[in-house]
C-alpha cells in the first residue's frame, strides 16, 4: 500500500505542472495563438519567484510565503508574456518566431540576473512547504493518505485550474467568445467581439499559468532552481495536443505522462521495478515514446483550433 | 506582374535591411542591459562583444569560422524544413544521434584508413535521417504533430546516445564520463584551414558545410524535386491535386533536414579538438542555436550561411567578456532580441514591398494608358 501512495504522491508532482502548463496553452491556442513560448514563461516564473523564496527565506516561510510567491509566478508570467501577445496579435509576427525567442531569452536573462545577484547561477531555497498531513482530512482511511498526505497545496491549486478553466471555457460568455476566435475571428469580429482583446486575454492567461506552472514544476522536486523546467514546457505543448485542446482530456493526458515520468524518476523506491535490472535509461525514455505511441493512434482525427496561429485579418475571408 | 525581376531585387534589399534594423535593435537592448548592470564596464564590454573575435588574429577569425560551422548546419536543416512547411525542432536529437554514429564509427572502425572520417561521417547522416524520418512519417501517415515528435525523438535520442556511451566499454572513458577520442584517421581533414587560420581549431568542416549550403541552395531553387518540396510546404491539398506525392515529400523533407543536422554532429565531434559526447541529460544548444540562425537568415541557405557566421562572432566575442565580469549569456539575450525583432522587421518588409509593388504597378498602369493614347491617336 505505502507503494502505491508513493508513486501516486510521486505522480502529482509531475502531473500538476504539466496539468496547470498545458491549460495555459489551451487558453492562448483556443484564442488563436500558438504559444510555443510556454517553455521560456515557465523558466521566468520559476526564476522571479524562487528569487523572491531565496531573498525572503530569513524572515518567511511555510504557505504564506508560497502563496505569495505563487502571485509573483502568475504576475512574472503575464508580463513575460506581454511581448508574445504584442507580436503576435499587433504586429501580425509569425508565432513560431517570437516564441522561439522568448525561449532563447528567458534561460539566459535567469542565468545573467542570478550571476550578478549572487555570483553563482544557482538560485536555492528552503522547502518549508511541504504539507505532511491535512488536518482533519489527511485522517480519512486509504483517501487521506492518498490525497492529503505528504502534498503541496500547489497541488489543490492545480485542481482548481483545472475547475475554473473548464467552466470559464464551456459555461462563461467569455469562454464561446475565446473558442469564437480560435475557430473562425472573422466571424466573430463580425458578431462584435473584439477580436484583439479575446486574444490578449488568451495570451495573459496562459502567461499567468504557464508561470504558476515553472513555480509548481520546481518546488516539489528540488531545492534550487538552475535556469532551466527542463523541457516542461515543451512537453506541456504534447500534452495539451494530445489532448485535444480540451480541458479534462487534458488532465488523462497529463496524468498518463506524469505517471511515467514518476516511474522513471522514482523506480529505484518501487521494489518489483528495482529487482526487474532494467537500465535507469530505458525508464527515463519511457514516457517520450509511449507519449509517440499514443499520439500515433490520437492525431489522425485531430482538433486543433482552426484559425490558431494564423495572424488574424480583419478583411480576410 | 510585368517587372519580376525588380520586385525580386527589392524584396532582396528589404530583407537584408530589415535583419540589418534586428540586429542594430538587439544590440542597443545588450548594452542597455550591460549598463544597468555594471555602468563602469559597461563600455568596455560592449565593445569586446563588436570586437572581441577579431582581437586574437587570424586564429580568432579561425575560431569563429570553427565555431560557425554546426550551427550553420543546423541553422540550414532548420530553414530547409521551414521552407517546406515543417518545423524541425528536432535538430538538437539529430544532431546527437549524428554525433553518436560518427564517435562509434571514428572509435570502432579503425580499418578503414583514408576513408574512415568520411564513413563517420556517412554513418552521421544517417543516422539524423533516420531520427528525422520518424517524425516525417508520423506526419505523413497518421498526422502527428512534426513539433511534438520532434521533442519526444529528442529525448529519446538523448537517453538512447547517453545509455549506449555509456554502456559499450569501448566507446567509455570512465575517467571523464566522456566518449573516448575517436581515431586519428577519423578526424576532419584540415583541408589547408590549419595553415590559413594558424593556432585555430578549424579545420575542413567548415569547407563542407559549405558545399552542403550550395548544394541545399541549388537543390531548392534549381530542381523539379525542390519546387514540389516547396510546393508541398505552400499548400498540400493543392500539392496533391498537382500531382505530387505529397506524403513522399514530407517524409523526404524531414529526412534531409535530419541527414543536415546528423552531419552537423558528426563534424564538431569528428574535429579532433577535444570534443567528446558527454554523459549529462541535457541536449547541446547547438540544435537550438540552429533554429535561430534559420530564423535570422530567413530560412534562405546563402542567407544562413551568413546568420550562422555572424552568430559565431558574436559569441566567440562573448567568450572574452568574463575579462570583464560578464556572463557569456548576454550573448544569448542579444541574439533573443534580434529574433524577436526579426519577427516584426518580416512584416515591416512586406508592407513596404507591397507599398513599392503598388507603386509601381501604378507607374505600368499610367505608361500603359499613355501607350494606349498614343496609338490610339
Amino acid at each position: 500500500m505505502d507503494v502505491i501512495y508513493f508513486i501516486f504522491q510521486q505522480t502529482m508532482f509531475f502531473t500538476i505542472p504539466l496539468l496547470i502548463v498545458a491549460l495555459g496553452g489551451m487558453f492562448s491556442e483556443r484564442s488563436g495563438i500558438v504559444n510555443i513560448a510556454l517553455e521560456g514563461v515557465m523558466t521566468m516564473g520559476a526564476f522571479v519567484s524562487i528569487l523572491f523564496l531565496n531573498i525572503t527565506g530569513d524572515f518567511m516561510s511555510g504557505q504564506l510565503q508560497l502563496i505569495l510567491a505563487i502571485l509573483i509566478a502568475m504576475l512574472t508570467g503575464v508580463i513575460f508574456s506581454l511581448p508574445h501577445a504584442y507580436a503576435a496579435i499587433n504586429m501580425k509576427a509569425d508565432q513560431v518566431i517570437s516564441g522561439t525567442a522568448l525561449n532563447m531569452f528567458a534561460p539566459a536573462f535567469a542565468i545573467f540576473i542570478a550571476r550578478i545577484i549572487q555570483g553563482v547561477q544557482q538560485v536555492e531555497f528552503n522547502n518549508t512547504f511541504r504539507i505532511t498531513s491535512v488536518p482533519v482530512l489527511g485522517r480519512i482511511p486509504v483517501l487521506g493518505q492518498l490525497l492529503f498526505a505528504n502534498t503541496y497545496i500547489t497541488t489543490y491549486i492545480g485542481i482548481i485550474v483545472l475547475i475554473v478553466s473548464t467552466i470559464v471555457l464551456y459555461k462563461t460568455r467569455f469562454g464561446l467568445r475565446l473558442r469564437a476566435c480560435g475557430e473562425h475571428p472573422q466571424a466573430a469580429d463580425a458578431a462584435g467581439i473584439n477580436v484583439y482583446r479575446m486574444q490578449y486575454a488568451g495570451v495573459i492567461i496562459s502567461g499567468a499559468l504557464a508561470g504558476l506552472g515553472g513555480l509548481v514544476y520546481v518546488v516539489p522536486t528540488s531545492t534550487n532552481f538552475n535556469a532551466t523546467v527542463s523541457g516542461y514546457g515543451f512537453l506541456a505543448l504534447a500534452v495539451l495536443i494530445f489532448g485535444q485542446w480540451k480541458p479534462i482530456k487534458i488532465l488523462y493526458a497529463s496524468l498518463f505522462f506524469g505517471c511515467l515520468k514518476a516511474v522513471s524518476a522514482a523506480y529505484s523506491g518501487i521494489p518489483f521495478l528495482n529487482a526487474l535490472g532494467i537500465p535507469s535509461y530505458f525508464y527515463k525514455m519511457i514516457p517520450y515514446v509511449a507519449t509517440l505511441v499514443v499520439l500515433i493512434f490520437t492525431s489522425k482525427n485531430s482538433q486543433a483550433p482552426r484559425a490558431s496561429g494564423v495572424p488574424f485579418d480583419q478583411g480576410a475571408r | 506582374m510585368s517587372n519580376p525581376k525588380k520586385k525580386k531585387n527589392l524584396s532582396g534589399t528589404m530583407g537584408l535591411a530589415s535583419s540589418v534594423f534586428a540586429i542594430f535593435i538587439g544590440l542597443i537592448f545588450g548594452f542597455i542591459i550591460l549598463l544597468l548592470s555594471n555602468p563602469a564596464q559597461a563600455v568596455p564590454g560592449f565593445f569586446t562583444i563588436l570586437t572581441g573575435a577579431l582581437t586574437h588574429g587570424i586564429k580568432g577569425i579561425g575560431q569563429v569560422f570553427y565555431y560557425a560551422t554546426p550551427i550553420i548546419l543546423t541553422g540550414l536543416s532548420v530553414g530547409f524544413a521551414f521552407k517546406t512547411g515543417l518545423f524541425n525542432i528536432g535538430a538538437p536529437g539529430q544532431f546527437i544521434v549524428g554525433a553518436f554514429g560518427a564517435v562509434y564509427v571514428g572509435i570502432m572502425w579503425t580499418s578503414l584508413g583514408g576513408v574512415h572520417w568520411i564513413v563517420a561521417l556517412l554513418a552521421a547522416i544517417i543516422m539524423g535521417a533516420l531520427w528525422g524520418f520518424v517524425p516525417g512519417i508520423l506526419k505523413a501517415v497518421f498526422n502527428v504533430n512534426e513539433v511534438i515528435s520532434s521533442i519526444m525523438m529528442n529525448y529519446i535520442g538523448l537517453y538512447l546516445v547517453n545509455y549506449t556511451t555509456k554502456t559499450y566499454t569501448p566507446l567509455f572513458n570512465n575517467l571523464r564520463n566522456e566518449s573516448n577520442n575517436v581515431a586519428v584517421t577519423a578526424q576532419i581533414p584540415k583541408m589547408g584551414m590549419d595553415k590559413i587560420f594558424a593556432g585555430s581549431s578549424l579545420n575542413g568542416g567548415i569547407i563542407i558545410a559549405i558545399i552542403v549550403v550550395i548544394l541545399i541552395h541549388i537543390i531548392l531553387n534549381k530542381t523539379t524535386f525542390g519546387y514540389e518540396l516547396k510546393a508541398v510546404g505552400y499548400n498540400k491539398d493543392a500539392s496533391k491535386y498537382a500531382g505530387i506525392n505529397e506524403k513522399k515529400s514530407i517524409i523526404l523533407s524531414m529526412m534531409i533536414a535530419g541527414a543536415i543536422s546528423g552531419l552537423a554532429g558528426g563534424l564538431l565531434y569528428l574535429a579532433g579538438s577535444g570534443k567528446h559526447i558527454e554523459i549529462v541529460d541535457v541536449l547541446g544548444s547547438e540544435g537550438y542555436t540552429g533554429i535561430s540562425v534559420a530564423l535570422l537568415g530567413l530560412s534562405n541557405p546563402l542567407s544562413v550561411l551568413l546568420a550562422g557566421i555572424f552568430i559565431a562572432y558574436l559569441t566567440t566575442g562573448g567568450f572574452y567578456l568574463q575579462l570583464f565580469e560578464f556572463s557569456t549569456e548576454i550573448i544569448d539575450i542579444i541574439v533573443a532580441v534580434i529574433i524577436y525583432f526579426s519577427a516584426f522587421a518580416l512584416m515591416v518588409k512586406m508592407l513596404i514591398v507591397k507599398y513599392q509593388v503598388f507603386k509601381l504597378e501604378k507607374q505600368e498602369k499610367k505608361e500603359e494608358k499613355e501607350a494606349a493614347r498614343k496609338e490610339g491617336v
